[in-house]
């Protein structure tokens, strides 16, 4: 091949690179491996984390069942292995999954469109925010304090260069937002009203009452979903203008923070201002359905410094997991996982009322709820840690309002009674 | 027709089953379903008691499928799409290597897939050690001194990179005005530059299609925050001149930030931490060999100077005094957060067992092979096409249609026949700065005999678009569905099913069948 180039060795082909950059000794990374024993040293560093371990952890990232088939069908090549879908014409795979996708999503959220993924729940609610304030040419924006704490950084960080204001509103005694607070938040500058529901606290919000007053004020309402299960039993949040929703739930591995998959769903006139992908139905020279990536004017690769977003490469193949396990469950089994997860969730709730206060009574709530619990949730944890269970999160860094005794507790379809048995013990 | 002449057997193909596979909802039936809950074993509750007003009573038109239906479904989906493991994708600037399996095997052990981001970090040793290795390599990889693998995606990175050179500015008492980015730039670098609230100026390339020093020289002033540069540039060539581009930059007090999306042209064999690059950021779904997916997801570390360090996304991975690690939110400076948690942590353990698989001497032979395998394309196949810089490349090779033009042929076309010969198009149109640009990036996955196949399907290509450009215009004539109807698509946009329509044709010989 050298012979054939013309070259004489491969440095040549190097020669371009100035001599004093060229880096001629060997990189200080791990040594060669072997397979076998990639795999022994990944095994090691797995033994090394938590194992055996009972887990109340949820707070935006969840443990749910995953159906097996999900990662026979995202392993195989053809969707592992592909490309984005410029070339439609061998890429009908993953664009009809991914049409499939965005209806799934709309059917879910009750919205009218869905793009075909962002990069996870605290990104898309962030862009979400500048969308809305694309489209209604305001500039700032109102954020509910009970949305996930992570969520807010990120979306400070977004809009600090945007310089999009941002306030935020409390919540009320029952975890919901406080509506007074909200109607003295919303001005004539305000873009749109941020909530999420179910909220960090695990309690559902209002989203029709806070719909109207935020419509009532020329503001639009984003919802942020981070517990994308819930939608099989909850009413979705059909009042909002813009949904952003974290589909990790739906048969994503938590895989210590990611990937998982975001995703923006909104009303159809909104449809010019939506970042990402969107998958769109199409025929081709024949006539035959197909399917196409679409609208791309909106995106970088065309409109450059005046795109909607930056964002180019998605969570694809995690959006095809979340597809698998929505056929899997579909309409019925949706249902019957959120009346699961509801009842874990009391259960759980049942046995550790007289282990401290729970908080937020007095307004439905999902699968999750905070506790305010005496000896302190740092203390009750470490109890509990040498039981291997892994308690809730404590919430006083984000909360201090709260004390020092709150954590928030998760129980899902997984959770066993055992479990939660030995839990509430064990405080 | 035209198209009959050059397939073999087109109904064959379009009318079996296989071939027609509905969409999920079109193949339901009600009261189907692919699932059985565990038993219950706690009361069961009333959801409408409970959740009152809130409680969800219709799912609307979700799938009802049984198993094997439903694995048929996407099983048969599978294979519309062409992957790597299929064959080469000469995509440039999209690195499209093997994704070893091995990666997939550990990402999956369940200590690690199944870890919760907030468990407690000293259950979580095994998830940081993944970081903390992954980390150290980057860092040597690039010659930088410190790192984040929080972005998700690489353009995610670039807007990290950019929060970071403007936390710098903002810290020396002015945040200044203007990012650079030359004509040859990838689209997500401009459009990250104004998100992050700059404002871009265009640099146009010289006649070599490089970075054109005096006119950088004229542009960069006491507003320019930074230059955004892809190194080698987005024609596969290195910027020789880099250091003379970051003496530029620094003597103006502006900082060189590095898109490392052509990374694998580089590992093992130079740093751009040592030839002036300030901030980079890198894809493991390019250069670190993490799959694809259809789109993602993605990874997008950003490595850095020392000087900017404290602006990186909290938390960072530290080390604790009694050796354990831990994670530092204490960052006073910081940028903030990017993204939730810390990355898409899937892809570190995956681009951390390719760094294992290849060590110092793999990854140096990697860059090697991926060199030589562009330079081989570009000599087999320059008197076929035109070259419209001559400079030396380095992992890929830009083309043009210049000459296949004139009969009609545009590079478009020759990407969409280069399918019916069993490989995906090579990058079509980019970079602008060439007109009808081919580029073409084999990378170090492909054989001999794999380069060879696509530069004699090349070449025969080219034969066409002399000979007969009629099949190059109209192809691809062996996939299941032929060119799309992209405008009617964006001008009547359906972006979901909503119901069986009466229109959709099957297929014209599916309907004779």
């Amino acid at each position: 091949m050298l012979a054939e180039i013309g070259v004489a060795s491969i440095d040549d082909l190097f020669a371009t690179i100035p001599a004093e950059y060229q880096f001629k000794t060997d990189l200080d990374v791990p040594r060669q491996h072997g397979e076998s024993e990639i795999i022994d040293r990944f095994r090691a560093y797995a033994a090394n984390n938590a194992n055996g371990y009972t887990s109340f952890l949820g707070a935006g990232v969840y443990k749910h069942y995953k159906p097996v088939i999900i990662d026979s069908l995202v392993q195989r090549g053809e969707f592992l292995t592909s490309y984005t879908p410029y070339q439609p014409e061998i890429s009908q795979g993953t664009l009809q999954a991914m049409f499939e996708f965005q209806t799934m999503i709309c059917e879910l959220t009750g919205m009218e469109i869905a793009n075909a993924s962002m990069y996870d729940g605290s990104t898309g609610a962030a862009e979400a925010i500048m969308m809305a304030v694309r489209v209604t040419g305001r500039n700032a924006a109102v954020i509910a304090r009970t949305v996930h704490p992570e969520y807010r950084e990120v979306i400070q960080t977004y809009a600090t260069h945007q310089e999009i204001p941002l306030s935020e509103v409390s919540y009320a005694s029952n975890g919901r937002v406080n509506m007074a607070a909200l109607d003295a938040a919303i001005t004539d500058d305000t873009a749109c009203v941020l909530i999420q529901s179910p909220n960090f606290f695990g309690t559902i919000e209002d989203v029709a009452a806070i719909a109207e007053l935020a419509h009532s004020k020329g503001a639009l309402l984003v919802v942020s979903i981070a517990e994308a299960i819930s939608l099989g039993i909850v009413a979705p949040p059909k009042e909002a203008d813009i949904v952003s929703l974290e589909a990790q739930s739906f048969g994503v591995s938590l895989s210590y923070g990611g990937p998982y998959c975001g995703v923006i769903a909104c009303k159809e006139k909104f449809l010019r201002q939506m970042p990402g992908r969107l998958i769109g139905e199409t025929k081709d020279v024949n006539g035959k359905r197909g399917f196409v990536l679409t609208l791309s004017t909106r995106e970088q690769h065309i409109r450059r410094e005046k795109a909607t977003s930056n964002i180019c490469t998605n969570q694809a193949l995690v959006a095809l997991m979340t597809t698998i396990f929505l056929t899997v469950y579909g309409k019925e089994g949706m249902k019957e996982l959120g009346e699961h997860n509801l009842a874990k969730a009391s259960y759980l709730a049942s046995v550790m009322e007289s282990k401290g206060k729970i908080l937020f009574d007095g307004a439905p709530r999902f699968h999750e709820f905070v506790i305010d619990l005496p000896q302190g949730a740092e203390a009750a944890n470490a109890g509990l840690l040498e039981k291997k269970i892994i308690g809730g999160l404590p919430l006083s860094q984000w909360y201090p309002e709260l004390g020092p005794g709150a954590s928030l507790w998760c129980a899902t379809e997984v959770t066993t009674r055992v479990a939660m048995d030995a839990a509430a013990a064990g405080l | 027709m035209a198209e009959e002449k050059f397939v073999g057997t087109p109904r064959k193909v379009r009318t079996h089953v296989n071939q027609n596979e509905g969409l999920v909802f079109e193949k339901s039936s009600p009261g189907k379903k692919a699932y059985r809950m565990a038993e219950l074993d706690v009361p069961a509750v009333d959801a409408k008691k409970l959740l009152g007003p809130s409680v969800r009573t219709d799912l609307g038109v979700m799938p009802e499928l049984s198993e094997i239906e439903i694995i048929r479904h996407f099983t048969r989906l599978s294979t519309w799409n062409y992957a790597i493991d299929l064959g080469m994708y000469p995509l440039g600037s999209c690195t499209m290597k093997y994704n070893g399996r091995v990666n997939e095997a550990v990402a999956r052990l369940e200590g690690i897939a199944e870890a919760h981001p907030y468990q407690p970090t000293s259950l979580s040793q095994g998830c940081l050690q993944i970081m903390k290795t992954l980390e150290e390599s980057l860092i040597e990889i690039c010659g930088m001194d410190a790192i984040t693998l929080q972005p998700a995606a690489g353009a995610h990175g670039e807007f990290t990179g950019i929060l970071m050179v403007r936390a710098y500015h903002e810290s020396k008492g002015n945040a200044r005005k203007k990012i650079i980015v030359p004509d040859s730039a990838h689209g997500t670098n401009p459009a990250t530059a104004a998100v992050v609230g700059y404002q871009v100026a265009n640099l146009k390339s010289n006649a070599l299609g490089m970075v054109d020093l005096e006119e950088l020289e004229r542009m960069v002033d006491e507003d320019t925050a930074a230059l955004m540069l892809t190194n080698p540039s987005t024609i596969g060539v290195f910027e020789s001149d880099i250091h003379k581009i970051a003496d530029i930059l620094h003597a103006k007090g502006a900082l060189l930030y590095m898109d490392g999306a052509n990374m694998n042209a580089l590992v093992g064999k130079t740093r751009p931490g040592d030839f002036g690059v300030d901030v980079m950021h890198l894809n493991l779904h390019k250069t670190f060999s993490t799959p694809h997916g259809g789109g993602g997801p993605g990874s997008g570390p950003v490595a850095c100077k020392k000087i900017l360090e404290p602006f990186l996304p909290k938390p960072v991975v530290v080390t604790n005094t009694d050796g354990s690690l831990g994670l530092s939110f204490d960052r006073p400076q910081s940028v903030g957060r990017v993204r939730m948690f810390y990355g898409n942590f899937g892809m570190f353990v995956r681009a951390l067992a390719y760094i294992m698989a290849n060590g110092p001497d793999g990854l140096r032979q990697t860059t090697e092979d991926a060199v030589l395998n562009a330079n081989y394309i570009r000599a087999k196949l320059s008197d076929t096409f035109e070259l419209p810089f001559k400079s030396p490349s380095l992992h890929e090779v830009v083309f043009s249609d210049k000459l296949q033009a004139k009969n009609g042929v545009k590079t478009g076309d020759m990407g969409k026949r280069l399918i019916d010969y069993g490989f995906h198009a090579y990058t079509v149109s980019f970079p602008m700065v060439v007109s009808g640009a081919m580029m073409i990036e084999p990378t170090e996955s492909e054989s001999r005999e794999e380069l060879d196949l696509l530069i004699d399907a090349l070449k025969q290509i080219a034969r066409e678009a002399a000979e007969n450009p009629e099949v190059v215009k109209t192809a691809p004539h062996t996939t299941r569905v032929g060119r799309m109807d992209e405008t009617a698509a964006a001008r009547k946009p359906v972006l979901r099913w909503k119901g069986p329509a009466e229109d959709v044709v099957l297929d014209s010989a599916a309907k004779e069948w």
